[in-house]
């Protein structure tokens, strides 16, 4: 080897080294950012987290340090997340069943479909708050729990549609075609085939959109409202999660803002708890599909 | 017979599954040397230890020695870099590098900083032509070599590992790709490299192996099961397996 | 199974029967399909119609390039709100770019599986977050960071550049904005750029290896060529995000609408302005217009950016 190519190798290794060392760090960074958020609520949220914290609604006073806590904005989030999952559920299904049932997976007009979803799945939540506003308007709602989760529901559909449609497509080929050569009409095949294989990814998609409904505020924001008072009709203002972390966090009083800190924490907890859950569900039922 | 690549108790896993076991081998200089067996007995996974292609996959262990011209090239001083540049791979697939046709064989040339300028030019010619491509593609240098039909681009893609001057050439079924014509042509082309390179042919079909090979490696389930003179071999094998092998029984 | 015997003796009314409701299954279906793309219509008209009246009175270049916004005085001009967006959207991309790139360079190309199994829920609770915590996170770590550090070390170290001057005491600003909108869109950009990557045959890679390139020179000749525009193409699709993002950016980013000059000044972004006035949007003649005109206005840019990069990304992929 001449001694050109030898300085050109050593040049090529030095260059490599370096953009390893740049890599490396990005991801390091990465993995440290969300140890660095997770610290934080951690340390700032857990010695103001406390069982009045979250079984009370607020009492007098509560915005100017006063007594209470804020199980309004949590029973509320879970209302509104359930609800609007629930809803969008209904509204996804029979879409997921035409995509994966009648249509081959290179048509058109599945093609032109996911696109459709993949670009609702891309519009800003403050959008579908504004949209989940003048639905709200045109009938006739205040701003309410059943709002709030109509608005919800816009905003989870594509990503439940979606999911579930991503789940289905592990569906070997061999496994739709060997019941359809049994003479299973497409129904069937879908019903009792598909159904049970991907049970367990139809309900990590389902997760996955509670997941982003409870944690969404600019969607709420305009459409549920918010109070102090415990849910308890469809057609009353709910509070929510992360518009209590926003307003807490808003007042003038440390007292108050540390709550906003541990709304957080429990915010941030229900949708770890979401995440491990589904990753659990995952990895348990992987073992029984046919793949 | 002089020995260009030692196989000295050469073990190879994918995790826990036991691929090559034990091999033993000695491949002669300036020959062509095909591997047969049937598939799954780890034919390939030898072919790709020998540029050390191996350890670019994941959960791959690796035991024994493999010496080219007396080095061992597991050594952990040995840069697999230098190893890639004395032995050229021909693939199954042409992969043709998404660049010009002229690129594609300059390519390695660059990386090595081995031509430049003028140099440069007349190196990608004769390589293009000892890959029996010149005359078909010398109008059009600069196209995207993906253009060009399958069977030029596995002859592109034989000039472009020519370029880098290596010593020993492994081909891995290099024409179980390609349309029966433009196998026949890179047969050729191996039959003309014989003089100065050492092949090494992993090939699936017997009558291939009868065409090209001037020694003959069989393998079964991870396991060398025999090797000798082609003619030999063919005429009368040793073993019980390569004899079913050879006629159609097993494979 | 045990299919194949009970079909043949079912009688074939059963078959009738389960082949309407099969037909019948299958036009349901079809028209549920048909609300996917009713919700998209409809949203895009609602704000059509709701913005109408604006126009009557303000003409389009105005809203677009008038630089005042006082709503009481009827004046409608968006354009530090279109700068306060592109500010924000375009500092976090520059600074989630080479994050991510680097990131989804390494672990396609060099993590052994256990650092891939290990970062892949990371990136996942990462993109699960909500953003009011990315916001609270950044009221609480960046801003004060920003205000007490960054923007002093920049208005001393390039005392001539307007860019890095600041006359903003809070740290509430486009930079803290930036930085929260990086970290947020990074862990998707990261997802899909390490696909893209995965999508280059390793049969090229191993063309370029077996000629003696080494991984970096195999990266830097052969995959990020190829993979050039499905990485452009998921930068569009980040920077929708950016675009949208709401909570978190309106938390750090001071909310003054005026025209930035430095990265320590405060802006307004579009999404933070319809968030922050729905409350009173409804006392005031046309501002209820002027707002649906705004979620417009940024409405229009996602989609497009969304359709331009879903369908790159889409090809890309197969």
């Amino acid at each position: 080897m001449n001694p050109q190519s030898r300085l050109r190798r050593r040049l090529a290794r030095i260059e490599e080294t370096a953009f390893l060392f740049l890599m490396r760090l990005a991801l390091i960074s990465v993995v440290m950012i969300l140890g660095w958020i997770l610290a934080t609520l951690l340390i700032k949220g857990m010695p103001v987290l406390s069982w009045e914290l979250i079984s009370q609604p607020p009492q007098g006073g509560y915005y100017l340090g006063g007594k209470g806590g804020i199980l309004n904005a949590i029973l509320g989030s879970l209302y509104l997340a359930a609800g609007g999952t629930l809803l969008a559920l209904i509204a996804a299904l029979p879409v997921v069943f035409y995509l994966t049932t009648y249509l081959h997976q290179k048509t058109r007009r599945a093609a032109l479909i996911r696109l459709a979803l993949d670009v609702l799945w891309g519009i800003p939540s403050i959008v579908y708050g504004v949209f989940g506003f003048l639905i709200m308007l045109s009938l006739g709602l205040r701003a309410s729990l059943l709002a709030g989760i109509i608005t919800l529901a816009f905003l989870e559909l594509p990503i439940l549609i979606r999911g579930m449609d991503e789940f289905i497509r592990t569906t070997p080929e061999e496994l739709v075609q060997s019941s359809l050569a049994v003479g299973a009409t497409p129904l069937d095949t879908t019903l009792k085939v598909i159904s049970r294989q991907t049970l367990p990814g139809l309900i990590t998609a389902v997760l996955l959109a509670f997941g982003r409904g409870i944690g969404d505020a600019a969607s709420v924001l305009f459409t549920a409202g918010y109070t102090d008072h415990l849910p308890t009709s469809l057609f009353e203002p709910a509070a929510s999660l992360p518009l209590a972390v926003f307003f807490q966090l808003g007042t003038p009083f440390p007292a108050v803002q540390q709550r906003a800190y541990a709304s957080a924490l429990v915010l941030t907890i229900i949708i770890l708890v979401i995440s491990f859950i589904s990753r659990w569900l995952i990895s348990r039922f992987n073992k029984y599909l046919v793949r | 017979m002089a020995e260009c690549i030692s196989i000295r108790n050469f073990n190879v896993a994918f995790g826990n599954t036991l691929v090559l076991k034990n091999i033993h081998l000695d491949i002669p200089c300036g020959q062509i040397t095909a591997i047969m067996g049937p598939s799954g007995c780890g034919k390939t996974t030898l072919l790709r230890s020998i540029n050390r292609f191996l350890e670019l996959s994941d959960h791959v262990t690796i035991k024994g020695e493999i010496l080219i011209d007396g080095q061992n090239i597991y050594d952990p001083q040995v840069d697999p870099i230098d190893i890639r540049s004395k032995v050229g791979l021909l693939a199954q697939r042409p992969f043709s590098l998404p660049m010009s046709i002229i690129d594609n064989v300059a390519y390695g040339l660059r990386i090595h900083g081995m031509a430049d300028g003028k140099d440069l030019h007349r190196a990608v010619r004769h390589y293009l032509e000892m890959a029996g491509l010149w005359e078909e593609v010398k109008d059009r240098l600069r196209e995207p070599a993906v253009r060009l039909s399958i069977g030029q681009q596995q002859r592109l893609c034989l000039a472009r590992g020519l370029a880098v001057e290596p010593e020993i050439i492994l081909a891995d079924e290099p024409t179980s790709a390609l349309d029966p014509i433009s196998a026949q042509n890179i047969e050729q082309r191996l039959l003309e490299l014989r003089e100065k390179y050492t092949i090494v042919l992993v090939t699936h079909t017997v009558r291939q192996a009868r065409r090209l090979a001037d020694y003959l490696v069989f393998m079964y389930l991870g396991e060398m099961v025999e090797c000798g003179e082609a003619s030999a071999i063919f005429s009368n094998p040793q073993h019980e397996l390569t004899r079913a092998y050879l006629h159609g029984a097993i494979g | 199974m045990n299919t194949a015997a009970g079909w043949a003796k079912r009688p074939e009314s059963r078959t009738g029967v389960r082949k309407q409701r099969n037909r019948i299954a299958r036009r349901l279906f079809s028209i549920s399909a048909g609300f996917i793309f009713l919700v998209l219509f409809a949203i895009v008209t609602m704000l059509v119609q709701r913005s109408l009246p604006l126009w009557q009175n303000v003409s389009l270049p105005d809203f677009l390039t008038g630089r005042v916004w006082k709503p009481d005085q009827g004046l409608f001009g968006l354009l530090p709100f279109i700068l306060g967006t592109f500010w924000t959207t375009g500092l976090g991309i520059a600074f989630a770019l080479p994050l991510s790139l680097f990131s989804a360079i390494y672990l396609a190309e060099y993590a052994r599986p256990l650092t891939r199994t290990v970062i892949k829920p990371v990136l996942d609770i990462l993109a699960g977050i909500p953003s009011v915590i990315y916001g609270m996170w950044g009221v609480l770590v960046v801003v004060p960071v920003v205000q007490t550090t960054v923007a002093p070390l920049f208005s001393r170290a390039f005392p001539g550049i307007g860019l890095f001057q600041s006359s903003n005491p809070t740290g509430f600003s486009i930079l803290s904005a930036g930085i929260v909108l990086a970290i947020m869109i990074a862990p998707i950009l990261i997802a899909i750029m390490y696909e893209i990557l995965l999508a280059v045959p390793v049969g090229l890679r191993e063309a370029s290896m077996a000629v003696g390139a080494s991984r970096w020179q195999t990266i830097k000749y052969i995959v990020l060529p190829k993979a050039t525009s499905g990485l452009i193409a998921a930068m569009i699709l980040g920077t929708s995000r950016a675009l949208g993002e709401t909570m978190a950016v309106l938390m750090v980013v001071g909310n003054v609408a005026a025209l930035p000059r430095s990265l320590f000044d405060p802006a307004y972004p579009i999404p933070a302005l319809i968030a922050n006035n729905y409350g009173e949007m409804m006392s005031i003649p046309l501002y209820d217009s002027a707002l649906m005109a705004a979620a417009l206005f940024l409405l229009l840019i996602v989609l497009s950016f969304n359709i331009l990069s879903s369908l790159a990304l889409r090809r890309m992929l197969q």
